[in-house]
């Protein structure tokens, strides 16, 4: 009887068990191996040695530090912009008695829609081209300021457009995340604090803030990891070859490496891959240290 | 008394103030949201020669016409890339179900050796980012002459760890009563998963399947690794051929007819279930 029900059991997970083996846990181990084997051939899969190789040349290619800084400065610009922005809206939304549903159905509309459709219509919009100005053009014109080309101009130009286009992307989760922590602040507090006088600004710092802080840092977690991943709004705005706009990311260094016109290099490609992973891995480490301290658990 | 009364009117005023700058803020957010949406709907039913001819772009057109629409399925094969993304989200979602509902329910109901060894690396395997499997299996699915294929689109995207937690936690709230009676009924553990669990998990089984939709139609990367003949392009990949290729790179309004094409089914699903997604999002869903 023991013995079949353990047959039976293993028999249900058996699918999600090959499946998990094949494409997860292998493709794990794997990764690894490539980033040590040196000057792996993709078509006769044979390699030299054993070493460090792969990470000192991704390390010294000009490209790859391109990539690197075109992530941080990403990062750096979105999360904490994104954040608070979609704080702010949440605050502005939980406020509104009517209407509330209505904004919060328009304000998720870019979670559902499809990231490089839509990058389209950012890039036509921030476009300049040789008989168009481009519709933000003209508004920055219509302000007295010069016309730029976001998408093939100058690299501040270009990152401003990026950053944009980042935050419409990843403002409706936040907004979602951060307006049901809101709505689920018992209303109790709020009442008394209203009954002691308390100011605005303190119940939002004594009582908002500390309440939705768990909600608040999962976001900035996550927030860090999905940043430190962007990929397919840059290929969006700018094209599938990232090095030549001088906008590629760690991970399409990766893809790069992999596939494409500079492609065959599977020992490249994880070896950028697991600098990324160790990077992401850091950054979510202090931030669970930073959170420990400053995040209030009911 | 004249003292409250303009203490109150002060408050008041305040009030309707602070509201109008909350309304201004949300408004002023909506736009941005909406406005690209507008804009790509607006472009795509503009002529040709009517959106070359603007210098300063009209925010209206008093001639619409659908002959971006005509071109952009006759000068591209949109229709293919649709057909391709609607296989490859109904075989993948149908075959993720299969998968998660048998997983789920082993770890939720079952008791066999082993069990909680294997939810533990599950769990701990939902931390790894997809950036750091995929280069393998590119390699295995290339290996294995599965490049321009359904199948090498399919398989590596049919298991989704995080769903087979989302159910089997759903499944482990159906109470043990249930179960033991169905027992004594003679019941199998098939039926019953068939029968009883399922229909009671329904709400979730139907939020998984519609973010595993979205996600399918969305997917880009994988599919660009694993295609390069246009036969087997998915949507995502299509709009980029078009933005890169397509119908001459200046025929911004026939684009904008395939973007508005590529977007319209999800934006209608959205609309018939907003609840649910959203519901189904906050509840754990992330956008990496």
């Amino acid at each position: 009887m023991n013995n079949k029900n353990n047959l039976k059991g293993w028999l249900y997970l058996l699918p999600a068990m090959v499946f998990v083996g094949v494409f997860m846990v292998y493709p794990l181990l794997d990764v690894l191996v490539y980033s040590f084997e040196e000057s792996y051939n993709f078509a006769s899969q044979t390699y030299n040695g054993i070493g460090l190789y792969n990470y000192s040349y991704v390390l010294h290619d000009p490209y790859f530090l391109q990539a690197i800084k075109n992530t941080f400065i990403l990062v750096i610009i979105t999360v904490p912009l994104s954040t608070g922005f979609a704080l702010l809206i949440s605050l502005a939304l939980n406020s509104l008695t009517k209407l509330k549903d209505l904004f919060q159905t328009v304000f998720f509309l870019p979670y559902v829609t499809n990231t490089l459709a839509v990058g389209l219509v950012f890039m036509i919009l921030f476009k300049k081209t040789a008989y168009s100005e481009g519709l933000i053009n003209l508004l920055l014109n219509s302000f007295g300021l010069s016309s730029v080309d976001f998408i093939e101009g100058p690299y501040w130009a270009k990152m401003f457009v990026l950053c944009f286009y980042t935050i419409w992307v990843v403002l409706p989760f936040k907004i979602l995340i951060l307006t049901s922590a809101l709505a689920s602040v018992n209303k109790d507090y709020y009442n008394v604090a209203r009954i002691d006088g308390t100011s605005k600004l303190r119940i939002f710092t004594k009582i908002t803030l500390p309440m939705i802080s768990p909600s608040l840092f999962y976001l900035i977690i996550t927030g860090f990891i999905g940043a430190f991943k962007a990929y397919s709004d840059v290929v969006a705005l700018f094209g599938t070859d990232l090095n030549a706009a001088g906008m590629n990311t760690i991970v399409g260094y990766v893809y790069d490496m992999l596939y494409g016109n500079s492609g065959g290099y599977p020992s490249f490609a994880s070896a950028a891959a697991l600098i990324l992973f160790a990077i992401v891995l850091t950054i979510t480490v202090i931030n669970l240290l930073v959170s420990k301290e400053n995040v209030h658990y009911q | 008394m004249d003292e409250i009364r303009k203490l109150e009117r002060k408050s008041r005023i305040r009030n309707t103030l602070w509201k109008t700058v909350i309304f201004a803020l949300l408004i002023a957010w909506a736009i941005i949201v909406l406005f690209p949406f507008y804009w790509m709907l607006l472009t795509s039913v503009k002529s040709y020669s009517s959106y070359n001819a603007e210098y300063i772009p009209k925010f209206f057109t008093l001639s619409p016409t659908i002959a971006n629409y005509i071109q952009a399925f006759t000068a591209v094969p949109l229709a293919k890339y649709f057909a391709n993304t609607l296989i490859f989200t109904l075989i993948t979602t149908g075959l993720m179900l299969i998968i998660i509902v048998l997983s789920a329910f082993a770890f939720s109901r079952l008791e066999f050796k082993g069990k909680n060894l294997v939810f533990t690396l599950f769990l701990s395997l939902m931390m790894i980012p997809n950036e750091l499997v995929i280069i393998t299996n590119f390699v295995t699915i290339t290996n294995a002459g599965l490049r321009n294929s359904f199948l090498g689109l399919i398989l590596p995207s049919i298991t989704s760890i995080f769903y087979i937690y989302l159910l089997k936690e759903n499944f482990e709230q159906i109470p043990d009563e249930l179960y033991k009676a169905a027992k004594v009924d003679g019941t199998s553990d098939f039926k019953y998963l068939w029968k009883v669990m399922i229909p009671i998990c329904k709400p979730t089984i139907i939020t998984v399947v519609i973010l595993k939709v979205i996600e399918c139609w969305n997917s880009y990367v994988w599919p660009r690794l694993i295609t390069d003949d246009e036969n087997y392009f998915l949507v995502s990949n299509g709009i980029q051929t078009i933005r890169e290729s397509g119908f001459g790179r200046e025929n911004i309004p026939a684009m904008m007819a395939a973007v508005v094409v590529i977007s319209v089914p999800l934006i209608l699903l959205f609309l018939f279930f907003h609840k649910k997604i959203m519901e189904g999002v906050s509840r754990g869903g992330t956008k990496g």
